[in-house]
């Protein structure tokens, strides 16, 4: 489960042919002189997980309230459905969105808020308690209907949220910082159940948040946004594997990153001569960029070797000393210091219970597959 | 920690004892003018006498009746001109950017910076016959002749809303400046176009405010006196005028005393309604 957002089981962006759900078309938003979104364009289809992911001020909040009618694009358009949602107003969309504050109405109980709606279509009494009973059951808080909102806890708060966002079965739901009030735990937990609801009940998300494990667990895809612009949009693995930028290599997961020239460019392979690193990195596949160009290496924590041993050849191995040492339980990480300078994190899983004792100041080899690297120019 | 209850009970509780006995005792021509409660009847007999008369007399008598209801009836049309005047101002000033905010608080509150005697006369500056709002019409060549505005009952109620309107701003103000505006973008996103979204979130919501500043403005201008006195003219029958006379001009001080115990019996329980809601409020219950 790579990318968990099961419920697109199809890749329907790589079909030329299908229809997007929501279209964002070279959408513009500005505040004064300050352009939180700038030039926009995403496809997201029927199904789908979408992830907008960011830091603080980078525009994926404005570009969700964009969607939900909140706020007015400054240029561009966006279509629903094929709709174009110009001048549409929120109450118009056939879109709900989860709000970050969950902005759970405080005069009324669980099940008033759900309902809420419902009631404001006109719904008919019965069908209103039936759906809101089915909601609450859903989002396991069958036994609270009659609380107030401020009677629950936090990540009851976020269930009302969604079974109040979700009963008017939109065909999209808007979700900022979904998880964010959550702890962790209960964060991990929620993340599996808020898939397992959209795979339930075939709606489209489209999702905010800042923390990349969120993005990686929940989306389908993730569009990677920094000063308002989209800088990549793809499933996680490509993200993660294939980042198209410093940015992004760095933003999602950690990276070691070599800066570089190409001395050698090849359609079949590059070999890069890294001062930072004090060697050469070997990468075994062409990259489009001029000769001499400064280039980036990418290399993830987890894909470096470290061995006390000298492994064989000389591209991609270098010596260093561990720096420091950190113990997840899981795995650990060793921070290591080239004789250059730089410092390199390597993250080893702890298969053994007693593993082999690599110790602080021990003099290690690091080395990686000549696959391994991801080389950017930007 | 009994600073408070000594400043209550020096200016509030006795004062208001003293009038309660005023209320229960026989008029005289003297000085003070009524008699005394406790009385040496004989040796070792001292004798409480209390007189009911002053508020019986008030029930025989119609014109206090009358006047408790007009006063009453004046206190909620005010009352009810100030909601519809303050609430969208209190809404405007809690929606509005924090700097320009504070100036309308201001605005609000700078009047309390004059006498409110002045501003009365103000009015009647502006109202009078050759005042400045019929020179004005008149000059613009909207009306021929000035129109009657002074000695009106529409001049008294133009007079205590001015007067009462900052009363209700203020709490409603702060009820509202608490409020969750994202709330009504959540109502808006279920379904709600924003006038439905005000009726259902946030007026609600800002119960609390209503309920505080309206009694702020109902309590005290239940017994409002300067203002009918000034600007209502002759007709204008108010509690607060029935009391004036009866103490300075019929010199019945147990009548008056009686007239103002009754109006504090009328008033209690809005002062009571009024501490529930402000307690409420700063428990935070909606």
């Amino acid at each position: 489960m790579t990318s968990a957002g099961g419920a697109v089981k199809a890749q329907p962006w790589k079909d030329p042919t299908a229809r997007p759900y929501v279209q964002v078309d070279r959408v513009c938003k500005s505040f004064g002189d300050f352009k939180a979104v700038d030039d926009v364009s995403l496809k997201i289809y029927k199904g789908e997980i979408f992830c907008l992911l960011g830091a603080s001020g980078c525009g994926k909040t404005t570009l969700l309230r964009m969607l939900g009618g909140f706020e007015t694009p400054t240029s561009g358009k966006i279509f629903i459905d094929g709709e174009d949602m110009t001048g549409v107003p929120p109450y118009e969309r056939p879109v709900n969105m989860m709000f970050q504050s969950y902005a759970l109405f405080p005069h009324m109980t669980v099940e008033q808020n759900v309902a809420f709606g419902l009631k404001q279509d006109r719904v008919p009494k019965a069908e209103i308690r039936e759906r809101v009973e089915a909601m609450l059951d859903l989002v396991k808080l069958g036994g609270f209907a009659k609380r107030k909102p401020q009677q629950l806890s936090g990540g009851q708060r976020q269930r009302v949220a969604l079974a109040r966002s979700l009963v008017k079965r939109p065909k999209l739901l808007l979700l900022d910082e979904p998880l964010g009030a959550l702890d962790k735990k209960l964060r991990e937990h929620t993340q599996f159940e808020l898939i397992s609801i959209q795979d339930t009940l075939g709606v489209t998300f489209v999702v905010v948040t800042h923390d990349q494990e969120e993005a990686m667990t929940l989306a389908s895809r993730i569009g990677v946004m920094n000063h308002g612009e989209i800088v990549q949009a793809g499933t996680p693995s490509e993200i993660y594997e294939f980042p198209s930028s410093k940015f992004v290599a760095d933003f999602v997961g950690s990276v070691n990153m070599f800066e570089g020239k190409l001395i050698e460019d090849e359609p079949e392979f590059v070999r890069i001569g890294s001062e930072e690193l004090g060697g050469t990195i070997y990468v075994s596949h062409g990259i489009s960029a001029p000769p001499e160009a400064v280039v980036w290496a990418a290399v993830r924590p987890e894909k470096i070797f470290m061995s006390t041993a000298a492994p064989e050849g000389s591209d991609n191995v270098v010596r260093g000393a561990v720096q420091d040492i950190a113990y997840l339980g899981d795995l650990s990480i060793y921070i290591v210091k080239l004789p250059t300078g730089k410092v390199v994190r390597v993250t080893q899983p702890n298969t053994s219970r007693h593993a082999e004792a690599i110790g602080w100041d021990q003099q290690v080899y690091l080395s990686w597959d000549a696959s391994s690297p991801v080389v950017v120019t930007r | 920690m009994a600073l408070p209850f000594v400043w209550l009970l020096l200016f509030f509780v006795v004062p208001f004892i003293i009038v309660l006995k005023i209320s229960f005792s026989d008029i005289d021509l003297a000085i003070p003018p009524y008699k005394p409660l406790l009385e040496w009847a004989a040796k070792h007999t001292l004798t409480i006498k209390l007189n009911f008369d002053n508020y019986a007399f008030l029930f025989t008598d119609s014109l206090y009746l009358h006047a408790f209801v007009n006063s009453v009836k004046v206190a909620f049309i005010s009352t009810v001109f100030c909601l519809a005047l303050g609430y969208p101002m209190a809404y405007g000033i809690a929606r509005a950017r924090a700097n320009v905010r504070n100036v309308l608080l201001l605005l609000v509150i700078l009047p309390f910076w004059t006498s409110l005697l002045l501003r009365v006369y103000a009015w009647i500056g502006l109202m009078k016959a050759n005042g400045v709002i019929n020179n004005v019409l008149l000059s613009l060549g909207l009306i021929h002749e000035p129109l009657t505005m002074l000695y009106t009952p529409f001049a008294m109620y133009v007079g205590i809303v001015y007067s009462y309107l900052p009363f209700l701003i203020l709490p409603l103000y702060s009820n509202l400046e608490k409020m969750d505006w994202q709330l009504l973008e959540a109502a808006q996103d279920l379904g709600c176009r924003p006038w439905q979204a005000f009726y259902k979130i946030t007026l609600p919501l800002s119960r609390n405010g209503i309920l505080a500043g309206s009694m702020l403005v109902f309590i005290p201008a239940t017994g409002e006196f300067v203002i009918p006195a000034l600007l209502g003219g002759p007709n204008a029958l108010m509690i607060g005028r029935v009391l004036w006379d009866e103490f300075f001009a019929n010199r019945a001080w147990p009548v008056a005393s009686a007239v103002a115990i009754l109006m504090l019996i009328l008033l209690v329980p809005f002062m009571m309604w009024y501490q529930s809601v402000q307690a409420r409020e700063s428990a935070g219950a909606r």
